[in-house]
């Protein structure tokens, strides 16, 4: 089980927690929800539930709930830059499907 | 793929259903438009990495130009080219006079007096070049965002009347954007400071834009903003400093006054840079292009600058002054200053300020980005991405405040998210001939009919001197300062007879119970109607009876033969019998009877009141 995040997502992560002066770390998980499925959640994380797994990857806690974490396993969490667009983005090998928009997938 | 932002625990929403808000700082000479992405406010770039868009729009043969391109027109196609637009907002044709040889352009008249700007393009309103600002920003966030925008908060001078507020409304509606609320700059300001979170106390917010001066003395206590006073000069910037420094040149280099629009435009853009330069230096050099292709070389130090604008700021520390004794406090009171706007940055400004306020302000936000900053925030809480979000801005009346009319109708004067300080007036009369005395009940509430509002204190005014019902004029004025005190007055204008009360519409009311009463006037606002259609029938029935007895009892005798008296009275008593029946369209039909029965004896009565009123008199008086 692993959920890893590229460089600068980190980055983005520390300094987005940082400015926001509170939170253990950041929490991913999928909900029920979008035109094909599954769509992708991430929130600050002011605190753990039972049950929660954390990874900790260059320096940054990932929480995950045990309902998410067999959909996220193997994620690699990305920020990227469109145009003037940027945000972050999940790389999720179990993905094997997305609506049009991106927005929500199937596995 | 979207790219995602992070939410704050459990806010996150639906694909497609973003809540993606954006706060718009619509100023003079610059705007700027920022949102908040993953917890973070921050203001946004365009393509190039330019934050700022000067306002300036550019009516060009093959298109409309915005921000910097449009700026770069200014010099050689100044009429085309339209900056400072703000100043013109809710302006009308006649007062754009005391404005005049500061807005070079040329203008007609155009329907209600809206002043339109003759362009290469046809003529445009202040409203459509606002909007014209908008759109880009609009797009600039959208592209930044990836979606669609809900809506938007944009800043207006604290104040702007309401002529202004709603030209602004009107230029967002143009741009197609859907504005969440008007705030106030410097309440805008005070938010990116956080100081919503920090320690309790007065704080003035100081902003000297480009064309705008602004000074607010707002009081912070338990996380809750008042504005205390708001001051300032709606006619005051950094424009002014420029035109200063530009005057002092043009007297240095010998440029005559009656100089072309072209040229001046060059000159004040040259003051600006002499401006910006000393702002980290003592002195800068001058190059100064003049009529044939010649060059003026001059220099200019600080203290000369000083020099010149000295007056101006001492123009914006009288404003203070006049600000903080509005407010009832001092200078030693006021626990934070805050800078907002780019001519903040002149050394000079910050230092009397500081002097001024015998602190040191707050600079740590850039000037220009501070109030957009402030605006996103609230914009993030409008939109509905904040949790149990407490920030509340005492700077809006929560509920409509009225008066009760005849039949127990409410009459709104002033409308519910009215900002604050605010004064209306509207004219009432009388109902019954010779009333020397009128009744005032003022409420608080959505509803239609007083039973359902609440009540907040009545009055009565007396000595109204005796005259036929309608004729008397009495000016109802209710005014709400910074602190929601609202003191209503009543006059009759013809004789000055006075009444007031003074009283403190919020007291007592939660925002549970506001929020109770806002729900009930939307899910009785059918009943409402309905309830107001039947009372106004009735209250228009009162009237016609009383009157038609009145003419009745003075005339009936002299011009009216029995029949007719009789059918006249006949369809009195049918109104008469239905005005107590629920059914307002029956009242509607019994009051046209009356009124069809009795037009013959108004007539007559208009023929021998005439004949009275000439009688004795030759014609040509009358002409």
């Amino acid at each position: 089980m692993s959920i890893t995040l590229t460089d600068n997502a980190a980055d983005r992560v520390k300094s987005f927690l940082a400015k926001r002066g509170k939170g253990v770390g950041v929490r991913l998980g999928v909900r029920t929800t979008g035109c094909s499925g599954m769509a992708y959640v991430i929130e600050f994380a002011d605190e753990l539930e039972e049950g929660d797994t954390v990874f900790e990857d260059k320096g940054v806690k990932v929480i995950v709930n045990p309902k998410s974490l067999v959909y996220l396993d193997g994620t690699e969490l990305d920020f990227a830059r469109e145009g003037l667009n940027e945000g972050f983005r999940f790389n999720n090998p179990n993905e094997k499907d997305r609506c049009g928009c991106g927005e929500s997938f199937s596995v | 793929m979207a790219l995602l932002q992070i939410s704050e625990p459990g806010m996150s929403t639906d694909p497609h259903e973003h809540r993606l808000a954006a706060g718009i700082d619509l100023g003079t000479t610059n705007s700027l438009v920022a949102t908040v992405r993953s917890g973070v406010a921050e203001t946004l770039p365009d393509g190039k990495g330019r934050h700022i868009l000067p306002s300036v729009v550019h009516y060009g043969p093959d298109g409309v130009l915005v921000g910097h391109d449009a700026k770069r027109r200014a010099a050689l196609d100044p009429l085309n080219t339209i900056a400072s637009v703000k100043r013109l907002m809710g302006r009308g044709i006649d007062d754009l006079k005391t404005l005049d040889g500061h807005v070079p352009y040329d203008f007609v008249p155009g329907e209600g007096g809206v002043p339109r700007i003759r362009t290469a393009r046809g003529e445009v309103t202040p409203m459509e070049v606002s909007a014209e600002i908008l759109r880009a920003l609009r797009a600039r966030a959208e592209e930044s965002l990836g979606g669609e925008l809900s809506g938007a908060v944009i800043t207006v001078p604290a104040y702007f009347d309401d002529a202004q507020r709603q030209a602004t409304k009107d230029a967002a509606a143009l741009a197609g954007i859907n504005v969440f609320r008007l705030l106030n700059e410097p309440t805008a300001a005070a938010i990116a400071y956080g100081l919503d979170k920090g320690q309790e106390g007065v704080i003035a917010v100081y902003d000297l834009g480009g064309g705008t001066f602004d000074i607010s003395i707002l009081r912070l206590s338990k996380g809750v903003f008042q504005v205390l006073a708001t001051g300032g000069d709606s006619a005051l910037g950094g424009d002014d400093f420029d035109r200063a420094i530009a005057e002092w040149i043009m007297q240095e280099a010998g440029i005559a006054g009656d100089t072309d629009h072209g040229r001046m435009r060059q000159l004040m853009m040259d003051a600006c840079a002499a401006k910006e330069a000393l702002t980290d230096s003592d002195e800068t050099e001058l190059r100064i292009r003049m009529a044939g292709d010649q060059v003026w070389n001059g220099c200019m130090t600080c203290e000369q600058m000083n020099c010149l604008i000295d007056p101006l700021i001492n123009k914006t520390l009288a404003s203070c002054r006049r600000a903080l004794r509005d407010a009832g406090v001092t200078a030693d009171e006021v626990l934070e200053v805050i800078m907002v706007g780019g001519s903040t940055r002149v050394p000079r400004v910050r230092e009397r300020v500081g002097a001024f306020f015998g602190r040191e302000p707050h600079v740590d936000i850039d000037p220009d980005r501070v109030v957009a900053i402030g605006a996103a925030l609230q914009a993030d809480v409008l939109a509905g991405n904040k949790p149990d979000e407490e920030m509340l801005l005492l700077d809006v009346i929560p509920l409509s405040l009225g008066i009760e009319t005849m039949g127990g109708l409410v009459e709104h004067i002033i409308p519910r998210n009215t900002t604050i300080p605010v004064s209306r007036a509207q004219e009432f009369t009388t109902f019954k001939d010779g009333q020397t005395a009128m009744a005032l009940h003022v409420v608080q509430g959505e509803r239609d009919l007083v039973d359902h509002n609440r009540s907040l204190a009545r009055f009565t005014l007396r000595d109204i001197p005796p005259m036929v019902a309608g004729a008397a004029r009495i000016r109802v004025t209710f005014q709400v300062d910074a602190d929601g005190l609202l003191n209503v007055t009543a006059v009759e204008q013809t004789s000055g007879a006075q009444a007031g009360v003074e009283v403190k519409p919020s007291y007592g009311l939660s925002d549970s119970e506001i929020e109770h009463m806002l729900r009930d006037s939307m899910s009785h606002a059918h009943e409402d109607m309905e309830a107001r259609r039947l009372r106004e029938q009735q209250v228009e029935a009162d009237r016609v009876i009383e009157a038609l007895d009145a003419a009745l009892a003075a005339d009936g005798d002299a011009l009216l033969a029995a029949d007719e008296r009789e059918a006249i009275g006949r369809a009195r008593d049918d109104l008469v019998a239905v005005r107590g029946d629920p059914d307002p369209e029956a009242i509607r039909k019994a009051i046209r009877a009356v009124e069809k029965a009795s037009e013959g004896f108004v007539a007559r009565r208009m023929d021998a009141s005439i004949r009275k009123a000439m009688a004795g008199h030759k014609v040509e008086e009358f002409q």
